[in-house]
């Protein structure tokens, strides 16, 4: 039988491709944010911080990055309600993304904020300012300025990474990709659509995420 | 029902790691080799020869590994070719890693001086000789931290091989937490394995690292 590929069945279901584009790159967004967030604390915690305190975000981010992410993933859907915290599939898709972002973004920071020139520290407590006013003003814009591109590659590995989250249910676009699949037997084909869908999606955040960071984060 | 001790989820999931290595293992390996042929393409082949790679590279890298995998055991197997858990995974996570390690290699080449090409040129080496004898040496120093640090990724990703079926700690991890309705003993055993597999990669790649750095001249 000479291979025949059909791609009309599943362009009509871009109803359903669209929504799961939507959900993958709300998740990514929900969790960029989050994360970003708890990367700022923890790489204060680890530059500044008492030492108990350095030694604790330390042991969280070997623990996240020398584990795969589905079995973070699996833990804490699976896992935590037998401590009865239960939650949604998007719940534990962000919680899981976050915790996974922040580890990783806590180092790619942490390498910012070591690079910053101990004069300049000196200069800004010559000026007076309070330490979280030096962490906000003086170390971190420039520290960010520096880390960007590593910053932004991380968000995308970690967005092409929330294709596993369709394994708990999410309805992102891998688990929208198994759906159309299912119902028109075309796997084939349909991979190769939802392939194409997340190329398209990590070269729009990308291009997105690199024109938007020195405009509105560091600027000038 | 049998019960299950802690001790039997451990040595369970223990067995299944086997599997988690030979997988990373024979991706690894096949990643490596068809990560060098990329790089020469991409170093000698030319323009054109040159974007395909770096198509490659951006295809591989810009794609979740989980949909790559899907492609190549239910895809190729809907357009008659059959192909097992095992094979399928191999492949893609071959394909996916070699995309990454060429990219890495790519890199510790162009931190070579173009001198170095120049002045291997003007003594009239070829450009297998010119890699081989002058580039490659240097080039290695450069690359091996960097490559152990990759390993890691290529332990992690073995992971996703679980959702097509291949029981490896992953999926023997699903499989135990089943049967032991002890979800969270048992993914945070199978969390503790993959940690006592990448840790040790992570640290030596960091110690090369810092090894290297400090022989290399100022």
């Amino acid at each position: 039988m000479p291979l025949q590929l059909d791609f009309t069945s599943i362009l009509v279901q871009w109803p359903l491709l669209l929504r799961g584009a939507a959900w993958t790159v709300g998740l990514t967004a929900v969790a960029t944010l989050l994360g970003a967030a708890l990367a700022i604390a923890c790489a204060w915690a680890r530059s500044n911080g008492p030492a108990p305190l350095r030694w604790l975000v330390g042991t969280y981010v070997e623990l996240i990055r020398n584990t795969p992410f589905i079995v973070q993933l699996f833990f804490i859907f699976f896992g935590l309600p037998e401590i009865g915290i239960r939650l949604s599939p998007a719940t534990a898709s962000i919680l899981a993304m976050t915790i996974n972002l922040g580890a990783y973004a806590t180092e790619i920071l942490r390498a910012g904020i070591e690079a910053t020139p101990r004069g300049q520290i000196e200069a800004a407590e010559s000026l007076a300012l309070t330490r979280a006013q030096i962490f906000t003003r003086v170390v971190l814009p420039p520290a960010l300025r520096k880390v960007w591109p590593a910053l932004v590659s991380q968000i995308v590995i970690v967005m092409l990474g929330s294709a596993v989250c369709g394994q708990i249910s999410t309805e992102e676009l891998s688990y929208a990709t198994n759906l159309i699949q299912s119902r028109n037997f075309r796997a084939f084909e349909t991979y190769i659509v939802g392939m194409l869908a997340y190329l398209g999606l990590a070269i729009l955040v990308r291009t997105l995420l690199n024109w938007a960071g020195p405009r509105f984060l560091f600027g000038r | 029902m049998p019960d299950f001790t802690l001790w039997d989820i451990l040595r369970n999931l223990a067995l299944a790691a086997r599997w988690t290595v030979a997988l990373s293992l024979a991706a690894f390996l096949g990643s490596a080799v068809v990560g060098l042929g990329l790089l020469l393409v991409r170093l000698a082949g030319g323009p054109w020869l040159g974007r395909a790679v770096g198509a490659y590279v951006q295809l591989f890298q810009g794609t979740p590994l989980l949909m790559q995998l899907f492609l190549l055991y239910f895809g190729l197997a809907a357009v008659g070719f059959d192909t097992s858990a095992w094979l399928a995974a191999c492949v893609a996570l071959t394909l996916y890693a070699s995309a990454y390690l060429t990219e890495i290699w790519r890199g510790c080449v162009a931190a070579i001086p173009r001198g170095q090409w120049e002045a291997s040129a003007s003594l009239a080496l070829s450009f297998g000789q010119q890699f081989r004898h002058i580039i490659l040496p240097q080039a290695l120093r450069i690359a091996v931290a960097p490559t152990v640090g990759f390993l890691v990724q290529v332990v992690k990703g073995t992971a996703l091989a679980s959702v097509i079926g291949f029981v490896e700690l992953t999926k023997a991890g699903g499989m135990i937490a089943n049967v032991t309705y002890e979800p969270m003993l048992t993914y945070g055993c199978v969390a503790l394995l993959y940690f006592v597999l990448c840790f040790p990669i992570s640290l030596s790649a960091r110690l090369l690292e810092r090894k290297l750095a400090m022989r290399t001249p100022a």
